[in-house]
């Protein structure tokens, strides 16, 4: 009886183990990430506390430190919410022509150039909006490095991430559906709005708040576009501002002492918010691939 | 109630939501044109061969080049690819052969997932606590660090994705002949998977070749040469963010020649990784 026991091979566990103490590394890095963040930034959680988000007060002068961040909180959540506001219809309508209305002669080499998008760099879109965009703003509307024009570029880079999740959710929907729907005599755009979209919703949601996540965190092109303004909330979005990153980007390299830890704890704050959007967005994603019929990865 | 409503009327409300999505797709693909092209012409007009060859001359004057920071780049992917590739791979071995299942494996895909999503900014900050504070100094090694955290959620799930692919009738013949599971995994399964992996190693090379704003504090700039990877290093993206707000032509010029050199590396890579997809799903079939 004892021979039916298996036999376990040394190698086996040795690389069993190995490869479950890497893979817990992905794991173990969220965590450290997030411990480091609250380390870095405990001279000024502590002392600092609630006015950290209640004032506008921003002044890393040794002596007369005060650390109010709201206004860059509300920069960043307002160069993201008129981002979306741009960016979501053309990226809906971009995932709908190129998941259910191109022919395949013109969706491969489309998505391929969406893709393209996607891979440029932000700093070259960064650039390209000090050159480009910035000059036609001025001539056409005199606006100049403002909250406006650092949307606007955002928007283009959003765009990508949105309409090709949103584009492979609508693959999702079974085509059994489309059929049925088209059967009894729909349109192309009834069958969307009847029947495809309203399955693929949760999984658009979850698009739109990737492409949100995205737009939230993004350093390079809103730090060159939007006028590093610190002094108090902007509502006027023809006017400069900070947004969290964007005050990291310009002020932690020559920071230290208070301010350090004060900009870590924007960045802590940043990790957070993106953290929360991003599990929600992953659990919307995929329930749609759960949806019965469904397959999606994105 | 509304498919009651005249059949001309649904027809003209439909051809106009076309319109609207060609529109919009139009509109979607019209500043990736603009902007390609102005780097091809800016950035054509710019580069020479003493841009490849030379150190950046002081703001003011004219001429020099980039040598430095190209070379920067490159070892700051090195480094990047020498933490995050080893890593990334056994942690998508992991997944897909031995973890499967498991709670730990769900929590793993999970959380690479939502890293994928964590603003390259903070990886910045982590490994400036984490770092640069303890060598009292600014180096490539940071930098390549930062960066690798940017590699490892894609390179952990494609390496994943690729290994499920893999046909089980491979693994169970290598097993039937009496090989241990790691040898077949590593022998038979990985190299099966090994171009579809390297497709996803080169995706994230790319996406990290642009990256700014990780490196702003871990490899900093570098006007010469780095003395080794524990100095600061220059580097493409940071002297294209700096030049870009430069008052003098001069350095406006060279950061166009810049963004030209580093959207044809990052391209190359993509349609390359393209081509090795193409490739793979051809021989597969």
């Amino acid at each position: 009886m004892a021979s039916a026991r298996r036999e376990v091979n040394t190698g086996d566990v040795v690389f069993r183990g190995v490869t479950a103490s890497f893979a817990t590394v992905v794991v173990v890095i969220l965590v450290v990430v997030a411990l480091a963040l609250l380390a870095g930034s405990k001279q000024t959680l502590f002392t600092h506390g609630a006015q950290f988000l209640t004032s506008t007060d921003w002044n890393p002068v040794e002596g007369r430190e005060s650390f109010g961040a709201l206004q860059f909180v509300w920069g960043t959540l307002l160069t993201s919410a008129l981002a979306l506001v741009i960016a979501v219809p053309i990226s809906l309508g971009v995932a709908i022509f190129l998941a259910e209305l191109a022919p395949d002669f013109v969706r491969v080499p489309m998505s391929f150039l969406v893709e393209l998008l996607a891979a440029v760099p932000s700093v070259i879109y960064g650039l390209c909006g000090v050159f480009i965009l910035r000059p036609v703003l001025l001539k056409v509307a005199n606006v100049g490095n403002s909250i406006l024009l650092a949307s606007i570029v955002l928007a283009i880079m959003i765009l990508t991430t949105i309409s090709s999740v949103t584009r492979e959710v609508l693959r999702a929907v079974p085509n059994v559906l489309r059929e049925g729907a088209l059967a009894l005599g729909a349109t192309r755009w009834e069958m969307l709005r009847m029947v495809v979209l309203p399955y693929a919703m949760s999984g658009i949601s979850g698009a739109i708040i990737l492409g949100l996540g995205r737009a939230l965190g993004e350093t390079m092109a809103v730090t060159m576009l939007i006028g590093n303004n610190k002094t108090h909330i902007v509502t006027n979005v023809t006017e400069p501002a900070s947004t969290m990153a964007s005050i990291i980007a310009n002020e932690y390299p020559e920071a230290h002492g208070l301010q350090l830890s004060a900009l870590t704890e924007i960045g802590l704050l940043l990790f957070v918010l993106t953290l929360a959007l991003n599990i929600v967005a992953r659990l919307l994603v995929w329930r749609v691939g759960r949806l019965p019929g469904g397959a999606v990865r994105a | 109630m509304e498919l009651a409503q005249g059949y001309s009327k649904r027809r003209v409300v439909d051809a106009i939501v076309r319109g609207a999505c060609v529109a919009a797709t139009a509109i979607a693909v019209a500043p990736l044109l603009v902007i390609l092209g102005y780097i091809v012409v800016k950035g054509a007009s710019a580069i020479s061969w003493s841009f490849f060859t030379e150190l950046p001359k002081p703001p003011g004057d004219p001429g020099g080049g980039m040598a430095n920071a190209i070379v920067g780049t490159l070892t700051l992917v090195a480094l990047a690819c020498a933490f995050g590739v080893p890593l990334g791979v056994l942690a998508g071995v992991y997944l897909s052969e031995l973890g499967a299942n498991s709670k730990l494996a769900r929590a793993i895909r999970f959380s690479s997932d939502v890293m994928a999503g964590i603003p390259s900014i903070v990886a910045g900050l982590f490994v400036y606590t984490m770092v640069v504070v303890p060598m009292h100094r600014f180096s490539a090694l940071a930098g390549g660090l930062a960066l690798s955290m940017l590699m490892l959620p894609t390179v952990t799930r494609t390496t994943e994705e690729l290994l499920k692919l893999v046909p089980d009738a491979l693994r169970e013949g290598a097993l039937a002949l009496g090989v241990p599971k790691w040898r077949a995994i590593l022998r038979v399964v990985l190299r099966t998977a090994a171009p579809g992996i390297a497709t996803g190693v080169v995706l994230a090379i790319a996406r990290v070749t642009g990256e700014t704003a990780p490196l702003l504090f871990t490899a900093l700039n570098n006007n010469g040469w780095a003395q080794g990877i524990d100095h600061p290093t220059a580097s493409l993206t940071i002297q294209i963010y700096q030049y870009a707000g430069s008052p003098y032509e001069d350095q406006q010029t060279q950061a166009w020649a810049a963004a030209l050199v580093l959207v044809g590396i990052v391209l190359v890579l993509n349609v390359s990784a393209r081509f090795l997809v193409r490739h793979r799903v051809q021989g597969a079939r």
